[in-house]
């Protein structure tokens, strides 16, 4: 039982983590703080634009690989605790 | 025939030929391969399953459109059809394939312990499906008549032959196989022209990067800003900063089609299709990079399509298109009527401007911007060609998705699990293959007479899956002591606090003139669009879920320990799939 609880805990954690992320970058960045990162230029990309069209997709593309890879571990450990 | 119309045929029933060699090589057996394909599907599969099923008609034809003529404002679609899919990996998808059942009302039905709440969701699920293959009929009808030049009505008679085949033979197995092959169609179609086009205009051919660099033309300008300076220039809005209603409209946007894609049921179906909890979480992770492929290409089709189409116009400040010299694609349009040139100086010239009372170019249709973009670039027939069958594989493999979704919940929730309990496999399956071809002639109907609202039906269906749907899975896997009441009276004011609210500025089931505050801008509760308001509809399922908890008491014992259970990783291929 008490296994189940901090595997619980570690994934909530987890998911706090990953969400906060996909927060910043999608609406942080892409939305609220546009203007300012529009200042700042990759190439012919404003910044804030560029998160908004092109950079927040890639983060949470990556965001999901993150998690389950961490997951998976988290799964073995439990697994092998049980 | 002409060379355009005969690659076009080999196009487009070469790849129906393919369909149907899948389907008759996956037909279904069993309830199982009906409803979840055995469960025996590969995570990489799945995805690219899943990104079919995703990827419509709308995503295909009409998104880069939208983006074009939206710009920075566009950027709602790009984050909120892909960041929905960070919710489904890490809020639903593991649990539900863990509790390991077929369907979603099944699903709230077991966790909310009510036969109510079966049916609530039931009916939420037939609203969001059948209103969103309105929209794929029509597309269906739409690619037809303008690609192959076959009636409209013609073109979906054999749109609905062919899904009726696979989807029915099938089930969720022909449906997964085919879904493959219709993602692999869908994905070379759209970034082919788009490779082409962006190597035409900057020399790099990797369309992302594209976007991002000079122009090709020896000037050193940059791409993005050459276009904000010639769309402001005629007095339109900024290309890289146009806003879509404001900051907080648009986070209301992005949000509730970001929570309504994690709630659509055919999207979520497809996790129970897998046979581990792992293996739910890295499908959601390979289905966002197949999607991601086109969804991080439509921003460059946009706004490069944006850019042929204002460089074609007016090549030159001042030196604008001389209308009797117009191309042959912009007569082709033409005959559609969805590009509509009126000369009103009478000059001979086309003016295209933001100003309504000099602007020439009466109607430039948002659709025709994928379809077209290939003959504007004049880019070789074979290539116009396939953007027809990737056209046509988009919104078939979304029908076929949405129409499981729509018969699984008829044959298995309310006969199987409400009406007749006791229906065997056999014959559920049975029942199951005849409820499909019901919904077969049924959207099929809807498509050749499209009812009024079919226009506002997209942002009902993610209005409702976002209002209804998504609070009721979250809170019955992140909160032990949710209860049925307090659940059922969540989706109840979710969906009708959304509805409410888009029918009131939009009309009664969208009849004109029933709308009893106006679509009126001034109208709107903090600037939020009737669209961008699942979010508000899924606090108030939240706020009412949690009043009603407080006031009634917490779920049983027996569900508790349910909970529990789906929350762990262990034991996860379960009793359902071996049914």
């Amino acid at each position: 039982m008490e296994e189940k609880q901090t595997y619980w805990q570690e994934n909530l954690r987890l998911i706090f983590t990953c969400l906060v992320i996909w927060f910043v970058v999608s609406f942080g960045f892409g939305l609220l703080l546009v203007e300012p990162l529009n200042a700042i230029r990759i190439g012919g990309y404003k910044l804030g634009f560029w998160f908004a069209q092109q950079g927040s997709i890639y983060t949470f593309v990556a965001l999901i690989f993150w998690y389950t890879a961490k997951m998976n571990k988290l799964d073995k450990k439990y697994e092998d605790k049980e | 025939m002409d060379q355009l119309k005969l690659y076009t045929y080999i196009a487009v029933f070469g790849s129906f030929g393919v369909y149907f060699a899948i389907a008759w090589w996956a037909r279904a057996s069993s309830t199982s391969d009906f409803y979840v394909a055995g469960g025996g599907v590969t995570p990489l599969q799945n995805g690219m399953a899943i990104g079919a099923d995703w990827m419509s008609a709308a995503s295909f034809i009409s998104m880069a459109g939208l983006i074009a003529f939206l710009g920075y404002g566009g950027s709602v679609f790009l984050m909120g059809w892909t960041g929905g899919y960070v919710l489904l990996a890490m809020l639903l998808a593991p649990y539900m394939r863990k509790h390991g059942k077929f369907t979603v009302p099944e699903f709230i039905s077991d966790r909310y312990y009510s036969k109510t709440a079966r049916i609530v969701a039931v009916v939420c699920l037939i609203i969001a499906s059948l209103t969103y293959i309105i929209g794929q009929m029509k597309g269906v009808g739409v690619a037809f008549s303008r690609f192959l030049e076959v009636d409209y009505d013609l073109g979906l008679y054999i749109g609905m032959g062919v899904v009726w085949v696979y989807a029915v033979l099938g089930g969720m197995k022909g449906i997964t196989y085919t879904q493959i092959a219709q993602y692999c169609v869908l994905i070379f179609a759209y970034t082919i022209p788009a490779v082409f086009i962006s190597l035409q205009l900057t020399g790099n051919p990797i369309p992302q990067i594209g976007l991002g660099s000079t122009l090709a033309d020896g000037s050193g300008v940059y791409l993005l800003d050459k276009l904000d300076m010639v769309v402001t220039d005629l007095g339109f809005k900024e290309y890289t900063t146009d806003n879509l209603g404001g900051t907080l409209n648009m986070f209301a946007y992005t949000m509730s089609l970001m929570i309504g894609t994690a709630g659509l049921p055919h999207v979520i179906m497809r996790f129970f299709t897998v046979p581990t909890v792992q293996a739910a979480r890295s499908s959601a992770g390979y289905a966002l990079v197949f999607i991601a492929i086109l969804y991080t290409v439509a921003p460059a089709v946009g706004a490069m399509a944006r850019f042929n189409l204002m460089n074609t116009i007016e090549p030159a400040p001042g030196e604008n298109l001389v209308y009797a010299e117009r191309p042959q694609w912009f007569k082709d349009w033409e005959k559609t009527g969805l590009l509509k040139f009126e000369d009103k100086n009478g000059d001979g010239k086309v003016q295209y401007v933001a100003d309504a009372a000099t602007n020439e170019m009466v109607k430039v249709d948002r659709d025709i911007m994928v379809l077209a973009n290939p003959a504007i670039a004049n880019l070789p027939n074979w290539v116009i060609a396939l953007v027809a069958a990737g056209g046509l594989a988009a919104a078939l493999s979304t029908a076929a998705g949405l129409l499981l979704a729509i018969s699984s919940s008829i044959s298995h929730d309310l006969m199987k699990g409400v009406l007749t309990p006791d229906l065997s496999d056999k014959n559920e399956l049975l029942a199951g293959r005849i409820v499909m071809t019901i919904a077969i002639m049924v959207s099929g109907y809807l498509g050749l007479n499209p009812p009024g609202f079919a226009a506002g039906t997209v942002a009902l269906a993610f209005g409702l899956a976002a209002s209804s749907i998504f609070p009721a899975l979250m809170m019955g896997i992140f909160s032990r002591t949710m209860s049925g009441p307090a659940a059922i009276a969540g989706m109840c004011s979710g969906i009708g606090v959304t509805m409410l609210y888009v029918f009131q500025h939009k009309g009664i089931m969208f009849i004109p003139g029933t709308s009893f505050l106006g679509g009126m801008e001034p109208n709107w509760f903090l600037g939020i669009s009737p669209n961008a308001f699942g979010v508000v509809g899924a606090l108030v399922n939240f706020g009412v879920a949690f009043l009603v908890l407080k006031a009634t008491g917490p779920a049983p014992a027996e569900i508790q320990d349910l909970v529990d259970n789906m929350r762990s990783p262990i034991g996860s291929t379960s009793e359902a799939h071996s049914h």
